[in-house]
């Protein structure tokens, strides 16, 4: 049973709190996405686990076994880094098999060859396992230092931003074959990223990291519909959840301890107002294609919506705004749920 | 403020054809945005506009006056670059005030434009700061400062905000934007990023291999594709492409893939037998039990409202739909697609141009 958990775990560096008793449980068979901006301790969870930093306090745990103490080369993990390091002197083939031919391991060559071929495959690396290293595309590369990962069949593999160095298409599309081989091969992944998108598509459970603390762990689906707090919620959605003071549309029945209410692009409906029923002006239609953004100003402030592309609304327009499931934060930032 | 139009324009590298004859015109304040993949020709297009690189042939027009063989210096025109340089032992204030100091303007004037500036820009409380410990959005808007306090003709930018990370380059896009409606200026924008070119722009030239594909609104550039080029490049993700092969004959309302006779706007211009792709954006694409277009899923990847399905089709081609969050998909389910026919395009694969349809007469008309 490959699972990982972590226990009560701190890190400090010097003044910095990078990790603040942490708690979490990495299930087997699990792609467990760590969510968060620079800072948040989303690295330093994957060192801690890997043994490349020891933790202050609390305790880590692989597969029922207490290893907060113990070597990294003891435990049983293959990281995949940002950046790819590739041996540019050798075949893609050599580069795959390398970490089987460590002499610790002592594994028979014919079974490197079937493993090699079959992480190949999985990648689409079959008709490059003769190149050297160098005459591949950077994409080319970024899978082969997947591949260098997944040769190994350890109990948790731990990414650090793997698609981070790939353009925008290379990177759509090694979310979907990532996630296809976190399935076929049943691997256990703890991944983490700051790019929202690569977590809504790929995790079965996103793990919302705020400044060292744990903010929120769900499935996509529940952070994006239910988030705890304000940073949760300001975590996911592109365009961001629009904030707006209670203040501004007082006519909305709210709970009393309400002073901000969250309301998604999707959820904000308009409509050309008629006389005098207007609340807002289209201050910019911004066009995406398959849909459209609109700007609409309230009193001061900037709401953004979605919109029919062929939607008839134009810049200048006053409109009527109705919101549809609005979220409620207090003061704090904490969620408030209507009793 | 002025309008900028560009005949015949052409750029040759020894060998390398950079531009191969563009002619466009931007009309005055609007904001243009050159857009393509890196080698396309957007760069040294912009360059030859400023100035900062002579044309092999053509003509360039600066509010009617021809600037084609003016030095950069005299074509009134204000440049700010993918890296924003700052002069680093200047505080903001004098960094702004640069280019009107070295034209020998008043200091009354410098003052008084200065101070606009950068209350346009929201940045009043930074004029007496260093530089050097600005945040790279502050940095960048200090660059704009620069580029706006002369008051050009127009403005070139060329990958403003390549440099900065993905949740910034949202709000700075919006901005930019926000300052381009409060100045009106004419402004022309390179960017390889086909999000902030369909956000931003009034007006997109796409470029690809020294040529434009396509000119047009943002909306129509998405909706009618001229080529499978333009088609591929924007929208994310981009357009899918059903391989087929067969005829058209002008009037056709449908075309047959497979054993399905898939839907399409009414055909203007036909073709004899020949490789065809058909065109149709995720949106367009629904999944529908009862088609006769089988497909099996591969994934689905929620994106909260919706989420995209990719599929492949019996023929192996695969797709991707944007569909509903609400529809529940499973990966190796078996589905039908059905697609939007108001929306479809049909290619010619070897030429890859987009063959006139009901589609393109509702844009005469519109």
């Amino acid at each position: 049973m490959a699972e990982v958990r972590l226990e009560g775990v701190s890190k400090r560096f010097g003044r910095t709190q990078a990790i603040a008793e942490l708690d979490l449980r990495v299930q087997d068979g699990e792609f467990l996405v760590l969510l968060g901006p620079t800072g948040a301790g989303k690295t330093t969870t994957l060192r801690l686990v890997a043994g490349l930093e020891a933790p202050d306090a609390g305790r880590v745990w692989m597969e029922g076994r207490d290893i907060t103490g113990a070597p990294p080369s003891t435990r049983d993990v293959a990281f995949v880094f940002q950046q790819y390091s590739l041996y540019p002197h050798l075949s893609v083939y050599d580069n795959l098999a390398f970490p089987l031919r460590s002499p610790a391991r002592r594994i028979p060559e014919d079974q490197i060859r079937a493993r090699v071929g079959e992480i190949a495959r999985l990648l689409h690396l079959e008709a490059k396992l003769e190149s050297r290293a160098t005459q591949l595309s950077g994409g080319q590369m970024q899978r082969v230092g997947i591949g260098r990962a997944l040769v190994r069949r350890p109990a948790i593999y731990l990414m650090d931003e793997p698609l981070s160095s790939l353009d925008a298409k290379l990177r759509a599309e090694m979310r979907v074959e990532l996630k296809r081989i976190q399935r076929e091969l049943g691997a256990t992944i703890l991944y983490v990223t700051h790019d929202q998108t690569e977590a809504m598509t790929m995790a079965s459970r996103i793990g919302v990291l705020d400044r060292g603390r744990l903010a929120q762990l769900g499935s996509p689906r529940e952070i994006y519909e239910d988030p705890v707090n304000v940073h949760v919620a300001t975590r996911l959605g592109s365009p961001s959840v629009n904030l707006v003071p209670r203040a501004l549309f007082p006519s909305l029945r709210v709970p009393e301890e309400t002073v901000t209410i969250g309301v998604r692009t999707e959820h904000v409906r308009i409509r050309k107002s008629a006389n005098g029923a207007a609340v807002g002006r289209v201050r910019w239609v911004e066009h995406l294609g398959d849909r459209s953004h609109l700007h609409v100003t309230v009193a001061d402030t900037d709401v953004i919506t979605l919109a029919d592309p062929h939607a008839d609304l134009a810049v200048g327009d006053e409109v009527a705004i109705e919101m549809l499931a609005p979220l409620f934060f207090d003061a704090r930032g904490e969620r408030v749920r209507r009793s | 403020m002025a309008e900028i139009r560009v005949e015949n324009l052409r750029k040759d590298f020894g060998e390398f054809l950079a531009v191969r004859g563009s002619t466009f015109t931007v009309p005055d304040g609007d904001f243009f945005c050159l857009l393509g993949p890196s080698g396309c020709g957007k760069t040294t297009t912009l360059r030859m506009i400023a100035g900062l690189e002579l044309p092999t042939s053509g003509r360039i027009l600066l509010g009617g006056e021809d600037v084609t063989f003016k030095q950069a210096s005299q074509r009134d025109i204000a440049f700010v670059f993918q890296l924003f340089a700052l002069y680093p032992h200047m505080n903001v204030r004098a960094n702004i005030s640069y280019p009107l100091k070295s034209q020998g303007t008043p200091r009354e004037e410098v003052r008084q434009r200065v101070e606009e500036a950068a209350r346009i820009l929201r940045i009043t409380h930074l004029l007496d700061r260093s530089v050097s410990g600005l945040s790279s959005g502050d940095r960048q808007r200090v660059a704009l400062g620069r580029a706006i306090v002369r008051k050009p003709l127009a403005f070139m930018l060329d990958e403003p905000l390549g440099a900065l990370d993905a949740e910034f380059r949202e709000l700075m896009c919006g901005e930019l934007r926000a300052l381009h409606d409060r100045l009106k200026a004419t402004t022309v924008y390179v960017t390889h990023d086909q999000l902030e070119a369909m956000s931003m722009a009034d007006t997109i030239a796409l470029m690809n291999d020294g040529v434009l594909e396509q000119l047009g609104p943002p909306q129509e550039i998405y909706d009618r594709p001229a080529s499978v080029f333009v088609a591929d490049f924007v929208g994310s993700p981009p357009m899918n492409f059903i391989p087929f092969r067969g005829r058209v004959t002008p009037g056709d309302r449908s075309v047959r893939i497979g054993e399905a006779a898939v839907a399409v706007p009414e055909a203007h211009e036909g073709t004899p037998e020949a490789d065809l792709l058909l065109g149709a954006r995720p949106e367009h694409v629904q999944l529908s039990a009862g088609s006769a277009l089988r497909a099996s899923v591969l994934d689905a990847e929620y994106l909260g409202t919706t989420q995209i399905v990719t599929v492949t089709t019996a023929q192996g081609a695969t797709l991707k739909a944007r569909v509903s969050s609400e529809v529940a998909v499973r990966p190796g389910d078996n589905t039908g697609l059905t697609f939007r026919p108001e929306k479809l395009s049909v290619f010619e694969k070897r030429s890859g141009r987009v063959l006139r349809s009901a589609l393109h007469q509702e844009a005469a008309r519109g």
